[in-house]
């Protein structure tokens, strides 16, 4: 009797990325919780590496009918060192002899109660970072120069590529070529051979002559028909593709950060946090939306992504010239048929007295209209000022698609971040 | 070491480096059946499979099994066996074998060529004739089949996932995993599995059970009522399996949830037999590749640094921590098998009069025949009681502790003396009682004419209580495929001692 060996190690290795997905499935919430903690005690740059999760084990255990403490039981034990029978000692605390130990049964949930640890990668972690969250009031605009195609099938052609050509089609046509071009010298070899069996019937009749005149015609039409080419360009169609745009939903979101002097260090990490956040998840979950970036203090100033999250300039507080710049920026580059526009704002609500009333006329006439959502983040453990008061009434006015919140402290920073962007139900 | 040195000058060793191929694989696996051959180890056919580390993960993760259905605890368990091996903390498990016809081997591909050699000794002989002789698994299990079983099973429920959701399938699964101990027969033997059957069968059963689940629950008109004067038990007789019970007579089940209650059951019943005979599987198998390497090397099939090679894995396999040691986690089941195995073979060739004493049938006997008979017909308990001799207790230096929760201490109750080997012998083999380690769970009386609850009976064990976090969540899990309230009382043979969950008895007004 041989044995039968066979090589598995090519066989797929992922027998158990289902089992791992349903688990991570499962404990959402956990690791949902997890990530945000981890989040907050990030540095703010770092999105290239995954996450250690840690989940209470007593959320998982898996429970099966075993015995707690008490009764009577007895434990052999191996490794008798001085013990005689009949010796007395005290019980351990923590349940030495509860039981367990001698059953190799007990399964991982028996164990103390450490944290369940496990690795979750980079795209997971973002995965579970921006999960259920989306821009709100996204619509599909129209798009006259969209730059988004999608190719589809659209009939046969005569002329292509080769990795394009349909063979079916073209062994069709070909068949059907040499049909219609033989059809004149077959039709004569039946006539041929029909003459020639009538001769086998009747032998005495023969005409020698006319019989090997007959077969040597045969041979002939039968070479010209196999001198017809199998397969000839002119049988060759090729699947044609046409280009079809695809409507896309595009956006543009501008990010307007005060970093006048009021706003301490603190606060700028933390408005820096929030922008980050905002811009990872655009990243990730949109592919056709623009970010804007606008700083500003007593003047508002467009800048690239590097100075905004880096530069250091600073200066008093006029809040309307950045909503008046967002407001010039928007006409001159982002027309609001094809864009949708959204707008967020971070500041630590300390504005100039006068400025406010006037920050509120911007935003309510002349950016509201065209935008999806505004949303605004005031920075502060402080009481809040005028500039809090005016956008409230914004919120009445807007409701849906002007959003405020309030963070306090850094752990507030994604709470917030999840509650401005949560999806909802669709209402528009 | 090597006693038989006539025949080791004219032998070549089978191998000399440590690199594997499969050409060696398969000259020493021929070797090792040959040698396996003369002892008489009658094994189904091997199917010897050669996979790598990450695969061994995914093998761990599934219960070793070659194929499962899906369910989020293989990923649990997946994820902290990644996480412990990638930290070092855990080494693989040289093989896996899986008890079928033919027997499947894993072999890891990090292994050296004396690995290999040790693997196949172990696996591929010792488990395999160990699946093939042992009562239990003749008995219980069905090693033709139970690939097949597991293929119907993983697609039976992969639909059941499509056309119910996951989410569904995974509440009932959750539910008889941890009902899996309960949703065994001990007494009766099961009829073997069988893929094809269960396929035909399938619907028919799906058919039958609905109209028997509505006899008894159909309501009898008021006149023969009241015939039944005194109350009437259903179950008539305590039931012990609990996923049988529940997958036959819940008033609410779909036909496919009881479906899945009885894939679960069948899997409970077919590793049932392996929990029941740890000890003696891991030392029969251990005994064997000792015996087996042992030879290879007297006839000089393997080198003496194989043999080396060999001695240190098998010293770590057989390594017992003592009690006070911080690596200490309970008795070794290979060392202990071992050396019950070892002793039983000194017994045969070399006895002592205390062995005269003690094992008149076997002192003297023909080993071979002794060790054969031994497998087959015992379990882990009753081996012990049969073969654990004073020599193998001395050696291990045995004790029992008494805990009794009435007294404020710890007794010493038997040491390995003369006075205390029987008594110690007994003791170590209730500790293999699966009986006395699984709380025994059955199912006492459901209300029919009432509100449908379901009342289990927890039959104590030595005063022994269920642990309470556990129960109630399990309880749970029961209520979920009842459908309806689910109450376990702890019985101590006289009275009830505890109810779960805690609320039951105040339940009872409010549930009106």
């Amino acid at each position: 009797m041989s044995n039968i060996i066979i090589d598995r190690r090519r066989n797929s290795k992922g027998k158990s990325t289902v089992n791992r997905e349903r688990f991570m499935r499962r404990y959402r919430n956990h690791i949902r919780k997890a990530v945000n903690d981890a989040v907050n005690s990030r540095s703010i740059t770092d999105t290239d590496s995954g996450e250690e999760i840690s989940i209470n084990k007593k959320n998982l255990s898996e429970p099966f009918f075993h015995h707690g403490q008490g009764g009577k039981r007895e434990q052999t034990h191996p490794g008798n060192k001085e013990f005689i029978t009949g010796d007395r000692f005290k019980r351990p605390k923590g349940g030495g002899g509860g039981g367990g130990a001698g059953d190799g049964d007990a399964s991982d949930s028996g164990e103390g109660m450490d944290d369940f640890v496990f690795q979750i990668d980079r795209d997971e972690f973002l995965e579970f970072l921006f999960d259920d969250l989306e821009l709100p009031n996204m619509v599909r605009k129209e798009l006259k120069d969209s730059t988004e195609f999608s190719w589809r099938r659209g009939g046969f052609t005569n002329v292509g590529s080769p990795d394009r050509i349909n063979v079916i089609r073209s062994l069709r046509g070909a068949h059907a070529r040499r049909i219609a071009l033989s059809g004149k010298d077959r039709k004569e070899i039946r006539t041929l051979k029909r003459e020639l069996r009538e001769m086998e019937v009747s032998p005495d009749e023969t005409d020698k002559d006319r019989a090997a005149e007959i077969q040597l015609r045969i041979k002939e039409l039968n070479e010209k028909i196999k001198r017809l080419p199998f397969i000839d360009d002119f049988d060759l169609k090729f699947n044609n593709m046409i280009k079809v745009p695809i409507p896309s939903s595009k956006a543009v979101m501008f990010c307007v950060m005060d970093v006048s002097g009021s706003m301490t260090r603190d606060i700028k990490d933390m408005a820096k946090r929030f922008f980050f956040l905002l811009y990872m998840f655009l990243q990730r979950n949109y592919k056709q939306v623009d970010v804007v970036f606008i700083r500003h203090h007593a003047e508002a100033k467009e800048c690239d992504e590097h100075d905004f999250f880096y530069a250091r300039e600073t200066g008093g507080t006029v809040v309307s010239s950045a909503l008046t710049l967002t407001r010039d920026i928007m006409q001159d580059r982002y027309n609001p048929k094809d864009y949708n526009i959204y707008v967020a704002q971070a500041s630590d609500g300390d504005n100039w007295e006068a400025d406010s009333p006037k920050c509120s006329k911007v935003i309510s006439e002349d950016l509201m209209p065209l935008l999806s959502y505004y949303a605004y983040v005031e920075i502060t453990d402080r009481h809040h000022q005028n500039l809090w008061h005016e956008y409230k009434k914004l919120e009445k006015d807007h409701p849906d698609y002007f959003a405020m919140a309030h963070i306090r402290s850094p752990a507030d920073i994604y709470p917030v971040f999840r509650e401005l962007f949560e999806k909802r139900e669709v209402t528009a | 070491m090597s006693k038989k040195k006539n025949t080791k000058q004219d032998a070549q060793p089978l191998f000399t480096g440590s690199e594997w191929n499969f050409e060696l694989i398969e000259t020493v696996g021929q070797e090792i059946a040959k040698i396996a051959d003369e002892f008489g180890l009658d094994t189904y056919p091997n199917q010897i499979e050669v996979i790598c580390s990450e695969q061994m993960l995914d093998a761990y993760a599934s219960v070793g099994m070659p194929l499962m259905y899906n369910h989020w605890s293989y990923g649990k368990h997946f994820l902290s066996n990644q996480a412990n091996y990638q930290r070092g903390r855990m080494g693989l498990a040289y093989e896996i074998v899986i008890n079928s016809n033919p027997c499947i081997s894993y072999l890891m591909e990090e292994n050296s060529m004396t690995m290999q050699t040790l693997v196949i000794a172990h696996a591929c002989y010792g488990h395999n004739s160990f699946f093939k002789g042992n009562y239990l698994f003749r008995e219980w299990t069905d090693a033709d089949s139970i690939i097949d079983y597991l293929l119907f099973a993983k697609n039976y429920i992969a639909k059941c996932e499509e056309m119910h959701g996951v989410d569904a399938v995974e509440e009932v699964l959750d539910a008889c995993h941890a009902l899996q101990s309960q949703g065994v027969n001990r007494y009766k033997r099961p009829k073997p599995l069988s893929a094809n059957e269960e396929k035909h069968r399938q619907k028919d059963r799906e058919e039958y059970i609905q109209r028997t689940i509505n006899d008894i629950w159909t309501t009898i008109p008021q006149k023969f009522r009241k015939k039944e004067e005194h109350e009437e038990h259903f179950p008539k007789d305590p039931e012990e399996n609990l996923l049988y019970f529940i997958e036959k007579h819940a008033p609410l089940l779909e036909t496919w949830q009881r479906e899945l209650i009885r894939i679960v059951r069948k899997m409970g019943q077919y590793f049932y037999p392996q929990k029941q005979t740890k000890v003696m599987n891991e030392g029969w198998a251990t005994f064997w590749h000792y015996t087996l390497m042992t030879e290879l090397h007297d006839r000089g099939k393997i080198t003496d640094g194989s043999m080396l090679e060999f001695l240190q894995s098998h010293t770590n396999v057989v390594y017992q921590p003592e009690f006070d040691d911080q690596r200490y986690s309970g008795i070794n089941p290979y060392t202990l098998g071992f050396n019950i195995f070892m002793d039983i073979k000194r017994i045969c060739l070399d006895p002592t009069d205390e062995d005269r004493e003690w094992f008149p049938d076997i002192a003297g006997q023909d080993w071979v025949k002794v060790l054969d008979y031994a497998m087959r017909n015992f379990k882990d308990e009753s081996f012990i009681l049969q073969y654990l001799s004073p020599k193998v207790m001395r050696d291990m230096r045995f004790f029992t502790i008494r805990d009794d929760d009435t007294n404020p201490y710890l007794e010493v109750s038997a040491i390995h003396n003369d006075e205390g080997y029987r008594q110690l012998r007994q003791n170590l083999a209730a500790q293999y009682n699966l009986g006395n380690l699984e709380p025994n769970i059955q199912v006492y009386n459901v209300d029919v004419r009432g509100d449908r609850s379901i009342t289990l009976r927890h039959y104590m064990h030595e005063r022994c209580p269920l642990d309470e976090q556990s129960t109630n969540e399990i309880l749970g899990h029961i209520k979920n495929l009842w459908g309806f309230d689910v109450k376990l009382e702890s019985f101590d043979g006289e009275e009830t001692i505890a109810t779960y969950p805690p609320s039951a008895k105040d339940g009872d007004n409010k549930a009106a």
